[in-house]
């Protein structure tokens, strides 16, 4: 028989089936953390530190506990017993590392704005927030650190104990020769040298976190109920900080409203509930406001980033130098330190680039929200560095910006690439890629247009931004998570169980949050088992139904997730196969799986459907010697390789010089995920991640203060954008299979945020270039690009500094020239 | 203050604490949890239901003020076991992914065809800007609203 490792047919694989998920969705029945009724339960409400950076200095409980429907007021020393270990980091990047310990309550000083003081359990949410007001903290502020390069500088430090602000270096050198990098550098035809800032970034699910904590005081088990994209993670994790036997933590995420990364996580107010719950023996709920989302729900990105690149005379890349300098926030929370290394193999983008790369990182504490995974994590920041870089390269060359990566991508025949990191590049046409979404937008024509329209004197001016990216994606596999000293594998299991009355039940680790796994795991099942998807149930995210599994983020849930389920598949098929070949007294070897049945080659008459197998499988009554009954298979799979999605993406826009607008007029994305489960899917991870990575370029950041508090705390302030704000995007795919797995398919969650910021500011900065201006920074407001065209430094953001590493001489490149005309 | 609000063609009478916000009403004491809440600045407009036949944020009115009104929830928009035109134009055009926005959203965008049968793309996009999608790009929310105009 030849089924095992086959891949499927594809009669439901490819349709753009609709999601099974949307009905509850869209008619109120999907049940949310908040929407949990728990009979008993008290409502924690948390006292924030108002200040960045103080020492608590006294605590004075007594109005609060005096208020009707107050329970139990809880400070930092009170719950000092309640903790087996500090709050987790899982990513100690480097074997020197510091991380400061991190409880969930502070307890001598607070290090952010929203670093949790004081607990309150009330009977009622609004008794404990209005608690919240009578408790009086005595504080003794200190200086707040918001600004990369002052931290660094150590001028305040502040983890006392560390002793230094700087969490770690890691760097990532791999050269030829010895002394090549430098080599490529001196005798570079062109070099281009250019400094970036990745401001901060709120991730805003729509759903806040909310989390009930329900105790079995007689026995001691806990459940815990949590808007998180980690429900097992989070298991093993709390029953280590809790000090709760593992077997007696269950975790269940319900339905969870979007997370970006900022639900990979484990927060001191899930620890808080558990602990609070298992003392006051009642179960405890906590729903988070908006407000206290922005502060105590992680932040992304917050980067400088130096980038140095060397070409020869046609333009092609000899040599990439990189420095970095990160931004951790307060505290290190579960992936922090390793997120600005997700992106330490891209920065040499998709291009063709000789054993030449030079990538070092520094991180450093702040008085600001801690930061971690947020959409791309580390991979938007590298892809916006080169693709920027790329731009600053081809006006040096004096060609096409698309035609210097046509002359630097890896080529198409050249895969499987091993890359100049030793990593290898599963699968790419990035010519192929890019030649479509040249095309979709009519790049010739636009060209052509833009030489008439951006004359001297013009103020409504066109611009193109390319962006070619790898996604890198699929975390991973274990060996190489190890070789960065992460701390957990990246491997994912799926059982596939099939019923007596051949109902299929299909148990996964991944834990969807709106990326409709549902629909997308039943699809692969029934074309592997040859039955409808109607008849395929997908069991996930609570760990006693699911208990094993490493959940869903990095674009991992399909190529590794998915393809477990379908090598689940095909030992259900071998072990029903092996029960057909007893029943119809025929060789395994001669039979054949296809539309649900098994069929003796040659007699089409002798067949059995597998629907007949399973209760066979049931009743055990004829089986074949030594074969156990049921028809129950698992997988806990390894993939051998990260993920490399790929694509371009084409935006077009036109900028008011009068008034710095930008219109975005046409935006095109090709991505090449690979085989896709369902189109309809895919097609809608690319929209919201383009407009996520639009949203970087043009609108969001995290504002803080000179005294560190966050001025973009609501959804008032924070400019998430509506749909009145953004374009129609423009969609094509190319389908490159990956060898590495037997569906071919790779991921596609994180390439449109990946590919969308550099795409805008190119085009951005492209409308520009005839004025002089060769960067505006993010987020390209109307007040910043005007101020770019004005020659002036744009408005300088706290979070942005000056300069960090061996470039001291590298600053901010706005203009070059004095504008041409247009501008005031 | 005792109050008489019917929701979803159900009348009911209940003592509210003045200070308490429909959407917190409507979930906490009515019982209906599809109403969500995703800000606390009347931004994201994932509370909006239909009050009188007009969308609002619920989360921008006391339940005191709805007294005598009537008021619609996403739970009363599908009838016998059928979806509303614009809750199936949703699923067919992929319009949502969390689900989280999406009562709101499709209580505005039901509220605004009544106003603007026939819409332009942008003209969506601007009858929209007070619900906030954080998964969608809004390009399938637009298709999905367009498609249920021409339903």
């Amino acid at each position: 028989m030849t089924v095992t490792e086959s891949a499927p047919a594809t009669e439901f694989i490819g349709q753009r089936m609709l999601r099974r998920e949307d009905p509850a969705l869209l008619t109120g029945e999907a049940r949310f953390t908040n929407d949990l009724v728990v009979p008993g339960a008290l409502h924690l409400a948390l006292v924030r530190s108002p200040y960045a950076h103080a020492r608590i200095v006294h605590i004075d409980t007594s109005a609060a506990v005096a208020l009707p429907g107050v329970v139990a007021v809880h400070t930092g020393a009170d719950l000092a017993a309640a903790w087996a270990a500090p709050m987790p980091c899982a990513w100690p990047v480097t074997d020197d590392m510091k991380n400061p310990a991190h409880f969930p309550l502070a307890v001598d000083k607070v290090c952010y704005a929203g670093d949790g003081v004081v607990a309150i359990l009330a009977t009622s949410e609004t008794a404990a927030r209005d608690a919240v007001d009578a408790i009086d903290v005595t504080y003794d502020p200190l200086p707040a650190v918001i600004d990369l390069e002052d931290a660094l500088a150590d001028r305040v430090v502040i983890h006392d104990a560390l002793g230094t602000n700087t969490s770690y270096t890691w760097a990532l050198k791999v050269e030829g020769a010895p002394g090549q990098i430098d080599a490529a550098f001196e005798s570079a035809a062109f070099t281009v040298r250019e400094r970036y800032v990745q401001q901060r970034l709120i991730p805003m699910a729509m759903e806040t976190r909310a989390v009930v904590a329900v105790p079995q005081p007689f026995g001691g088990d806990i459940t815990l109920y949590s808007s998180t994209q980690v429900p097992h993670i989070l298991k093993i994790m709390a029953a280590i900080t809790l000090g709760i036997p593992e077997h007696q933590v269950r975790v269940v995420a319900p339905a969870v409203g979007g997370g970006f990364g900022s639900k990979l996580n484990v927060y001191a107010e899930e620890l808080l509930c558990m602990a609070l719950s298992r003392q006051h023996k009642v179960p405890v709920r906590w729903s988070e406001s908006r407000t206290e989302n922005t502060q105590a729900t992680i932040h992304g990105r917050g980067q400088i980033q130096h980038i140095e690149l060397a070409a020869d005379a046609d333009g092609r890349l000899t040599a990439v130098r990189v420095r970095l300098l990160a931004d951790m926030g307060a505290y290190l929370q579960l992936v922090t330190p390793g997120i600005p290394l997700l992106g330490a193999f891209l920065y040499a983008g998709v291009y063709d680039l000789p054993a030449a790369y030079d990538f070092e990182c520094t991180s450093v504490f702040t008085t600001m929200t801690p930061t971690d995974a947020y959409r791309g994590a580390g991979r938007p920041e590298a892809t916006y560095a080169i693709e920027r870089a790329m731009d600053a390269l081809a006006v040096e060359v004096g060609i096409d910006p698309l035609e210097l990566r046509r002359r630097n991508f890896i080529a198409t025949e050249a895969y499987p690439y091993t890359a100049w990191s030793g990593l290898t590049y599963d699968s790419g046409d990035h010519d192929a890629a890019a030649t479509k979404a040249a095309a979709l937008v009519g790049y010739e024509a636009l060209r052509e247009r833009q030489r008439t329209q951006n004359i001297a004197g013009a103020t409504t001016r066109l611009g193109i931004g390319v962006s070619s990216y790898f996604e890198m994606c699929g975390l991973a596999p274990s060996r190489v998570l190890a070789s960065l000293n992460y701390t957990a594998g990246g491997w994912e299991a799926a059982t596939v169980r099939v019923l007596p009355t051949a109902k299929v039940q299909v148990v996964t680790g991944t834990s969807p949050h709106g990326q409709g796994h549902e629909t997308a795991w039943s699809m692969i099942v029934a074309d592997k088992l040859g039955i409808s998807p109607d008849d395929v149930d997908v069991l996930h995210s609570d760990t006693a139904i699911a208990p094993l599994g490493l959940d869903t983020y990095g674009s991992r849930s399909l190529p590794v997730g998915g393809v477990a389920i379908a090598m689940a598949c095909d030992k259900v098929i071998a072990k029903a196969a092996q029960i057909a070949a007893h029943q119809l007294e025929a060789s395994v070897d001669d039979l054949e799986f296809a539309h649900g049945a098994f069929t003796v080659t040659g007699s089409p008459e002798s067949t059995m459907p597998l629907a007949a197998i399973a209760f066979e499988a049931f009743s055990a009554h004829n089986l074949p010697e030594g074969l156990e009954p049921n028809l129950e298979c698992g997988v806990s799979y390894d993939p051998p390789n990260f993920s490399w999605p790929f694509g371009t993406h084409i935006c077009v826009v036109e900028v008011d010089t009068e008034t710095g607008a930008i219109e975005v007029l046409q935006y095109a994305a090709v991505d090449d995920c690979g085989v896709q489960i369902n189109p309809l899917i895919v097609d809608g991870q690319v929209h919201g991640g383009v407009i996520q990575g639009l949203a970087q370029a043009l609108f969001e950041e995290a504002v803080y203060d000179s005294d560190g508090n966050l001025k973009t705390s609501t959804l008032a302030e924070y400019l998430v954008p509506a749909a009145s704000d953004v374009p129609p995007i423009t969609l094509g795919h190319t389908v490159t299979p990956s060898p590495t797995n037997q569906l071919g398919v790779k991921g596609v969650g994180e390439a449109g945020t990946i590919g969308a910021a550099p795409a805008v500011i190119n085009a951005v900065v492209d409308a520009l270039a005839g004025l002089g201006v060769r960067d505006v920074p993010m987020p390209a407001s109307p007040n910043t690009v005007w101020s770019a065209i004005l020659g002036a430094a744009p408005a300088p953001t706290d979070t942005a500094g000056t300069d960090v590493g061996d470039h001291p001489d590298a600053t901010a490149r706005t203009t070059v020239a004095p504008p041409e005309g247009g501008a005031p | 203050m005792e109050i008489s609000v019917t929701v979803n063609g159900t009348e009911h009478q209940h003592d509210v604490e003045p200070r308490t916000l429909l959407v917190h009403y409507i979930r906490d004491t009515v019982g209906l949890t599809g109403t969500n809440v995703g800000c606390d600045t009347t931004s994201c407009g994932a509370c909006t239901v239909h009050l009188g036949g007009e969308s609002v944020k619920s989360c921008t009115i006391l339940a005191v003020q709805a007294d005598g009104a009537d008021i619609t929830t996403i739970e009363g928009l599908a009838t016998d076991g059928v979806l509303h035109p614009m809750q199936r134009a949703f699923m067919e055009n992929h319009g949502l992914q969390c689900g989280y926005c999406t009562p709101g959203m499709v209580m505005a965008a039901t509220s605004f065809l009544e106003e603007n049968p026939h819409p332009t793309d942008r003209e969506v996009r601007i009858g929209l800007e007070g619900n906030l999608c954080r998964c969608t790009g809004y390009h399938n929310i637009v298709q999905a609203v367009l498609a249920a105009a021409d339903a």
